[in-house]
């Protein structure tokens, strides 16, 4: 099934910094590597935006050139939605295109799948985001979310933005809108102050993320960050709910903030879902590697945010090791680990700063929605006793987000773990699917046949 | 500057900036709800990267694409307004 045109030394799922990083790396002594994302660019969330020409950070740009000037073949708006058991992939167009890239010119399905000798998963994270009344209004969306609607085109200049949630992404999200012109009326952190100042002096001695602070300290004067603080409603009117502004908490203390956009997220979730189905031990929720990145699976490696929530530089390091290590090249690997091992204490480091407050759990009430797919209250969610039960009876998680938005959200309120992944990783038409039963079928025939 | 192209929203032509997302497009037109909730509520675009499916529309007669996820081209039809029901997806 598989011609050689469609396989690859090195697959790398994710055109984040680390996916970035892996490929160039895979590639520099000459590998057969692919590249794919579901964007239409490469860049992954911070680098969303940029290009070689317009990068307007100095590591982007570097990468970008990179990138650039190695030869690795780019699937643009693929997706990866199955895997099969022999070292191949099932991925799928989300724009309807044709899958396609450099050497394979257009591959004749909107589905296909793709053989790989190695596979690197840099899929990133997500937001993590809590449901409180008034969340599904419209205008109500992530911080990370409304800054990547920014960069592809939303005009927000004067319009009044309250930044609400936790995590250091507020912070170069409210800079990032002010940038472009809106009006950010104030940015609420829920961590309590000695905890961010604690973070905050810690960056003092890490020269490069001083310098991004400093930036940002800069673009955000006049703004106040309030920490202590969270969002326990948002409040909208008339026939198209528009939203005219979020209640604020902070201690005792409630108030109102008018605001026509609310740019809140609660740090992030790694993706982790591509790797539980190719069945790689997690731990703790992360995707767990060893020194060279390579997960519990054979031929199968992971790097960036599904392994731990540390920021770009951390990503970029991860992406360099485990694009080294699928091509053996060890030696320049293992120069990388002491670096990466100086990055892990900043990943601590965030976790413990943004953890999570109790009263987090009481802004909900019976009547909020929870699975925003199928319309799910709290009050009906609360009734079961774990995330399969919730699941059966009340069809939480069942819409086509798959559980990405609640099941995070419930795990926080309630403690669930979400189950097995189940393929499609992405919702993925009934024709993608019919093509993917089809080629397991065939191979299970074939596997059939040699053993014969 | 970035140059103009044209696409059509809910059957009205509208200009974006090339590079723009069809929900972009969509939301320069004033609307800030792109579909409507299975119990009718109005919803718009919650994660911008392609995960919640808030952002679903009608991208040039294929349902439920994910507007954040696909820059515009020229002539794109993009369209909110049909009915929400599932297609064949599962
Ligand atoms: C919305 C958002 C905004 C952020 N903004 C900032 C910021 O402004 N500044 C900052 O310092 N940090 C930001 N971060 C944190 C940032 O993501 C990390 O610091 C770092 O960039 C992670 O790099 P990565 O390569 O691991 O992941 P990412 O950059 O997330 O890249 C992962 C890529 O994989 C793709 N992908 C996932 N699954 C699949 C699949 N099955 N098939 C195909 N493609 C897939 C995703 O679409 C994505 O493009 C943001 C995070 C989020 C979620
Ligand atoms: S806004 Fe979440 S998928 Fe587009």
């Amino acid at each position: 099934m598989s011609s050689s045109s469609h396989t690859f030394d090195v697959l790398v799922v994710g055109a984040g910094p680390a996916g970035i990083a892996a490929a160039c790396s895979a590639a520099e002594g000459g590998a057969r590597v692919a590249l794919l994302d579901n964007n239409p660019r490469i860049g992954g969330q911070i680098w969303r935006g940029q290009s070689q020409s317009h990068a307007a950070n100095p590591d982007a740009r570097k990468w970008f050139e990179k990138f650039a000037a190695a030869h690795i073949e780019f699937l643009p708006s693929t997706e990866v939605i199955d895997h099969l058991e022999n070292g191949h992939v099932v991925v799928h167009r989300i724009d309807g295109q044709r899958v396609g890239a450099q050497s394979i010119d257009e591959l004749p399905e909107e589905v296909h799948e793709l053989a790989y000798k190695k596979l690197i998963l840099c899929t990133g994270a997500r937001e993590l985001f809590l449901p409180f009344p008034g969340w599904t209004l419209p205008n109500v969306m992530g911080a990370g979310g409304l800054q990547a609607l920014v960069k592809s085109g939303l005009l927000v200049s004067g319009k009044k933005v309250v930044v609400a949630g936790s995590g250091p992404l507020l912070l170069a999200v409210a800079a990032h809108l002010r940038e472009h012109g809106a009006d950010v009326r104030l940015v609420a952190e829920q961590a309590p102050w000695p905890r961010v100042a604690r973070f905050a002096m810690s960056l003092l001695l890490q020269k490069t993320k001083l310098a991004q602070a400093f930036e940002i300290k800069r673009q955000l004067s006049g703004v106040p960050y309030k920490t202590n603080c969270w969002p326990v409603r948002a409040n909208g009117n008339g026939e198209n709910a528009k939203l005219e502004s979020v209640t604020l908490r902070s201690g005792s203390r409630t108030w109102q903030e008018r605001c026509d956009y609310l740019a809140c997220g609660f740090h992030l979730v790694p993706n982790t879902e591509l790797a539980a189905l190719l069945r790689c031990e997690l731990r703790a929720g992360f995707v767990r590697v060893d020194d060279s990145q390579q997960t519990s699976v054979r031929d199968v490696f992971c790097a960036g945010e599904p392994t731990s929530i540390g920021g770009v530089d951390l990503a970029i390091v991860e992406g360099q090791i485990a694009g080294y290590a699928a091509v053996g090249q060890s030696a320049s690997a293992a120069k990388l680990l002491p670096q990466k091992r100086r990055l892990d204490r900043f990943a601590v480091l965030l976790r413990e700063t943004f953890a999570l407050r109790e009263e987090l759990r009481s802004a909900v009430d019976s009547e909020t929605i929870v699975c925003r797919c199928e319309d799910v209250k709290f009050g009906r969610v609360r009734q079961h006793s774990s995330w399969r039960a919730a699941k059966l009876h009340t069809r939480c998680g069942m819409g086509p987000c798959q559980g990405r938005i609640c099941g995070p959200a419930t795990q926080f309120f309630f403690g669930w773990k979400a189950d097995s992944v189940r393929p499609p990783v992405f919702a993925a038409s009934m024709q993608s699917l019919a093509v993917a039963v089809a080629v397991q079928t065939e191979e299970h025939l074939m596997s059939h046949e040699e053993s014969r | 500057m970035p140059e103009t192209i044209h696409v059509t929203v809910n059957g009205a032509c509208i200009a974006v900036p090339s590079g723009a997302t069809a929900l972009a497009a969509i939301l320069s037109t004033g609307a800030s709800a792109v579909r409507r909730s299975v119990s009718g509520g109005p919803r718009g675009p919650l994660c911008g990267m392609g995960v919640c499916f808030e952002c679903r529309a009608t991208v040039n007669r294929r349902r439920y694409a994910r507007t954040c996820q696909i820059l515009c081209s020229p002539g794109m039809d993009i369209s909110t307004d049909v009915s929400d029901e599932p297609p064949d997806y599962v």
